[in-house]
């Protein structure tokens, strides 16, 4: 089955690049501020400061992307023209940058700007304005709103989708489940628990027995753990960031609490979480993923993994390849260097919007094998699917089917 | 007195005294930067008048934290939760309730004028680095009181509440950008005369004896207790409308935006732009805003560094801040006109 889709995934890829070059070849060439007959000017905002700088990283890597494009030719003989900018995560300042961005420096459009409140900040002057607000840098379903918002879009899978998938697994698998659930107290915490009850449904919601949430000032998570296991849950839905995540699986262990214990995306790095956490502590936990993770062996000979390894030595020696940031940088500026291929000689704001949104069956390199970017006219969520993973030994082991859940806006 | 006591008083010093008349502008001068004030945004971008729109705002929230420090001598590093409280009672009123944006203003002011005076009282009890610490406590409170859940109907949470742009009235030819600028031009001049009025009042000239020495103040007949929390209540009030046109402005509210950093950004526009002189307020928030973009356009990975750098500059060149600048340009001018 595999081999079909892939066959058909190769066919349709060649079929639609024809079109692309035919539509090219005739088509005018067309310009909207920000674009030229040698350069694309690409407008960014970045925590590079303050509480959010941690994620400064994924500007940085796709900085140095364009780079490489650049070294490489450009994009249709065009440089890119990578303008980023620190709003250090306070959303006034994103007003003013993004601002900064549109009317000073007159880019095509805003790339991959980063973090939901920044997000929401200029959600709503970028659509009055029609400039694209493209690709952005949060998992938050809102996003997804091509109605309402259609300069706007997304690009990873949003919270939503992913514990909506763990809602379909657990009504399936374990349909007298009693769940236990922690997640931190702000959007990124309820956006993850509104999926899953959306997920389990009416019958489901009572399958919960617990909500507990943390917020990210407390030093430990250990009385929160202690209090779900006294609920006799037998499934833990664990919605924590990296630090707290690693507490969580060492605490569960050490009470001998034995739940299906699912821990979301956020922290399933290998290194990050379940290194520190132990290896011994954390097999058998079921999470979902989209992307490669470097730190994880079985993707040491892969091919897509190879060209990223390779990209961060020559262009981006200084960045940590485990950083998280920098694959998620790489990939979601491929998608971006798609995009503007696919737009030939027509660089208009609303060409840009036309062929983000008519992307089929895209594959960036790093995603995993069988995740796909579809997005259409009504579909502004580029990943929508995530494949289960069950840790055994040292790495994550995929199972069952690449499953998809669109969550709309 | 204990030894801690002692610190504090002297802490108290810290505050130079500044003598009212030093503290505004010349006739002239004033007339001249108001006609600056009126006739650039014609001549310039968008975005330039929205930068602009952001200094009077920052201004006016310098401004009332110096009439706090500079006129009473009290110290705040809360500041931010009082511009918050503005922000959001506009975005609130306006969203929810349909109230016209330019009546949402005088409210914010009486909400905010309420919240300053009853902090104010409970504060009365501390002094100096005391006063900043509880202030300090506010400011770190206020961005998670924001996220309560059964405050989440009227605030939006997390995710914040979107505000609708006000157009220009009786449909002058005007952006809204400019429409809100020459709006927010307005409000800050108003305040601004009301602000040097109360300092050359009978309040005004209370609150500076407070400052200089609380007990002399109080042994010549001035309600010490009175006067110190109307302070923080006037203070809170200007901040409260400052917090309501920077909502506008920026279109948004949201726990992110009204955190300890701007409290601590409006603190030292304080400090630079010259700790009680009212026109140092609009150059402090100048500072603010243009100096980190400075910053990152020298060093983006050490914008921080670069930024911390420029401050020590001023801090050690300039220690009273852009009033230093002022006096020794107004020398050199009058040297100049000898020869």
């Amino acid at each position: 089955m595999p081999a079909v889709t892939g066959k058909l995934a190769a066919a349709s890829l060649a079929l639609a690049l024809i079109a692309a070059s035919a539509s090219t070849a005739s088509a005018q060439k067309k310009y909207d501020t920000g674009a030229t007959d040698t350069e694309i000017k690409i407008g960014n905002i970045m925590p590079y400061s303050g509480p959010a700088s941690a994620y400064g990283i994924i500007g940085r890597t796709e900085a140095a992307y364009f780079k490489k494009i650049n070294d490489e030719g450009g994009i249709n003989g065009r440089k890119i023209n990578f303008v980023s900018y620190d709003d250090a995560y306070s959303p006034p300042k994103t007003v003013e940058q993004a601002r900064k961005l549109v009317e000073s420096d007159e880019v095509l459009f805003i790339f991959n700007s980063l973090g939901t409140p920044p997000n929401s900040a200029i959600q709503k002057y970028m659509n009055s304005k029609k400039v694209p607000q493209l690709f952005v840098a949060t998992g938050a379903t809102k996003w997804n709103d091509p109605q309402n918002f259609p300069w706007t879009m997304g690009w990873q899978p949003n919270y939503q989708s992913e514990t909506q998938i763990y809602a379909k697994y657990i009504l399936k698998t374990m349909p007298n489940a009693k769940i236990g659930v922690l997640y931190q107290n702000d959007d990124y915490g309820k956006d993850y628990l509104k999926g899953l009850k959306d997920g389990l449904g009416a019958k489901g919601a009572s399958m919960i027995v617990l909500e507990e949430s943390y917020e990210t000032s407390e030093p430990t998570i250990d009385n929160h753990i202690v209090k779900l296991k006294a609920t006799g849950a037998d499934v833990f839905i664990n919605i924590t960031t990296p630090k707290f995540a690693a507490q969580a699986i060492k605490k569960i262990s050490e009470i001998g609490w034995k739940p299906t214990h699912f821990l979301n995306n956020v922290s399933a790095s290998v290194g990050s979480v379940i290194k520190p956490a132990g290896f011994e502590n954390s097999q058998d936990i079921i999470s979902a993923a989209y992307l490669k993770d470097v730190s994880d062996p079985q993707w040491k000979d892969d091919a897509g993994m190879k060209g990223f390894l390779d990209f961060m030595t020559k262009y981006f020696p200084e960045g940590d390849k485990l950083d998280g940031g920098t694959i998620v940088g790489y990939g979601v500026a491929q998608t971006l260097v798609e995009v503007l291929k696919n737009c030939g000689d027509n660089l208009t704001r609303e060409n840009v919007m036309k062929q983000a949104a008519s992307l089929k069956d895209f594959r960036t390199e790093v995603l995993l094998p069988g995740i796909k970017i579809n997005t259409g006219a009504n579909d502004f969520a580029p990943i929508s699917s995530l494949q289960l993973m069950k840790f055994k030994g040292d790495k994550w082991d995929l199972f069952g089917d690449v499953i998809s859940a669109d969550a709309g806006g | 007195m204990s030894a801690a006591e002692e610190v504090v008083a002297e802490g108290h010093q810290a505050v130079e005294a500044v003598p009212k008349r030093a503290m505004t502008l010349g006739t002239g001068t004033s007339l001249v930067v108001l006609a600056a004030l009126l006739i650039v945004p014609v001549f310039v971008k968008n975005f330039i008048i929205f930068q602009m729109t952001m200094l009077l705002i920052y201004g006016l929230a310098v401004l009332a934290l110096n009439i706090l420090t500079g006129g009473s001598g009290q110290f705040s590093l809360g500041q931010s939760a009082f511009y918050a409280v503005g922000a959001y009672t506009s975005a609130v009123l306006m969203e929810h309730a349909n109230i016209n944006y330019a009546l949402t203003i005088p409210i914010s002011a009486v909400v905010c004028f309420g919240f300053g005076y009853l902090f104010g009282k409970p504060a009365l009890r501390l002094s100096g680095v005391y006063l900043a610490l509880a202030t300090f406590a506010l400011a770190t409170a206020m961005p998670q009181l924001l996220k309560l859940n059964f405050l989440e109907h009227w605030t939006g949470g997390v995710q914040g509440l979107v505000v609708t742009k006000p157009d220009a009235p009786f449909g002058l030819p005007m952006s809204q950008d400019m429409w809100l600028y020459y709006f927010t031009l307005l409000v800050t001049i108003a305040i601004y005369i009301f602000s040097v009025n109360l300092l050359r009042s009978r309040s005004g000239r209370a609150f500076m004896a407070i400052r200089d020495n609380e007990i002399a103040a109080s042994s010549m007949g001035v309600n010490v207790a009175l006067y110190k929390t109307l302070a923080f209540g006037v203070s809170a009030a200007i901040t409260g409308i400052a917090g309501s046109l920077g909502a506008i402005a920026v279109q948004f509210v949201a726990p992110d935006s009204y955190t300890i950093t701007l409290a601590i950004s409006l603190f030292l526009g304080m400090v630079v732009g010259g700790v009680g002189w009212l026109p140092g307020s609009f150059v402090g928030a100048a500072f603010i805003i243009f100096v980190p973009n400075m910053a990152e356009s020298i060093s983006k990975g050490l914008s921080g560094a670069v930024f911390g750098v420029l401050l020590f500059l001023v801090i050690y060149l300039v220690p009273h801040g852009a009033r230093q600048i002022a006096i020794l340009g107004h020398q050199l001018a009058g040297k100049l006109r000898k020869n």
